[in-house]
């Protein structure tokens, strides 16, 4: 197991995870969400071979009402 | 004096932000609904085919399962997305390209812009000027059509435009205070400076709409838009204020175009003063 931080949460998950793989456990969405790993945006083509190791810093976002 | 063709003609031109063209010149925001079922019949009624969204972290936990882009009709709504909350110019750079990613993958066309917003204070909720104009500037430098919210001051409209601003957009009043129009002679100033040497520039009225009569009166001053969320989401009936400030985005729109007449200190009378069977007493 390796740690690292998601969404400011610091998380536990198992050696050798891809971001595709981690959206798809914390069941997100990769549509309609932008990922930035260690203040640097993760292109949508790279989720499923950037592995994550530990310290990763991760935000999830996506888009909500405003104005 | 315009012709009633020409009048028609303007009237339905549509209001050009940098390389986008929207049919309405309302643009409403997305925020404050009780719900998203509300919040979609709401948009439908404004007439708007613009929205604002903001950018937030995923809830990786209580989801209720459902995306705001649920409903959005994403084939009639370009999205403007935000930078609310950032207090910053780094903040405010780092979200709005985190919020170009996520409409890239939409494919919508809003990928290429953003409404620029940097506060200075939680309380007022207004523009810090300073690091507003530095993002601004790093926006541009980007990419980036920057539509920017601003104060009403002038001379900060100048130099925003001045760094590239594919919009100014300064507040009528404070954002949500639904205060109206409090310096209609800044916006007017606003008005003359931006556009005395670019006359088709956007202004828009962005913040602090209480009321259909706040639209009216933004478009007769000479806006080209006006953005607001609060006043119709938290109207008691969302869907009817919204249809009512399309119905003030019109009748402000035409007025302007139409041409107010100038204001008199006295009176002058309608009706004939030849032919009358009166007399007067002085």
């Amino acid at each position: 197991m390796i740690c690292i931080e998601m969404n400011g949460n610091r998380k536990e998950i198992e050696d050798d995870v891809s971001i595709a793989q981690l959206l798809e456990q914390s069941e997100i969405s990769s549509r309609f969400c932008a990922v930035e790993l260690n203040l640097e945006i993760v292109p949508k083509d790279e989720y499923g071979s950037r592995r994550l190791v530990s310290g990763d810093k991760l935000e999830v976002v996506t888009l909500v009402g405003g104005g | 004096m315009s012709t009633p063709d020409k009048t028609n003609q303007d009237m339905f031109s549509p209001l050009k932000i940098g390389t986008h063209s929207l049919k309405s010149r309302l643009i409403v925001g997305t925020g404050k609904y009780d719900t998203l079922a509300l919040m979609r019949d709401s948009l439908a009624a404004s007439g708007s085919d613009c929205v604002t969204v903001a950018v937030r972290r995923e809830k990786l936990y209580d989801r209720e399962g459902k995306n705001l882009l649920d409903f959005i009709d994403l084939d009639r709504f370009t999205l403007l997305p935000n930078t609310a909350g950032c207090y910053n110019a780094t903040d405010a750079v780092r979200v709005a390209r985190l919020g170009r990613e996520i409409l890239r993958s939409l494919e919508n066309p809003g990928a290429d812009w953003v409404k620029l917003e940097v506060l200075g204070d939680s309380k007022t909720l207004l523009p810090d000027p300073l690091a507003t104009l530095e993002a601004c500037k790093r926006l541009v430098d980007d990419g980036f059509q920057v539509l920017c919210y601003t104060s009403d001051d002038p001379i900060m409209a100048v130099r925003l435009k001045s760094a590239g601003a594919a919009s100014v957009m300064p507040a009528g009043s404070p954002i949500g205070s639904g205060q109206g129009i409090l310096n209609p002679n800044n916006l007017k100033i606003i008005l003359e400076y931006l556009k005395s040497d670019d006359p088709d520039y956007p202004v828009i009225i962005d913040a602090g709409v209480g009321t259909a009569s706040d639209v009216a009166i933004a478009f007769e001053l000479g806006a080209d838009g006006v953005l607001l969320n609060t006043a119709i989401a938290h109207a008691r009936d969302p869907v009817a204020m919204a249809s009512a400030m399309r119905h003030a985005t019109e009748a402000g729109r035409l007025a302007y175009l139409a041409g107010r007449i100038p204001r008199k200190l006295y009176a002058t009378a309608s009706s004939p003063e030849e032919g009358l069977i009166t007399s007067r007493p002085w």
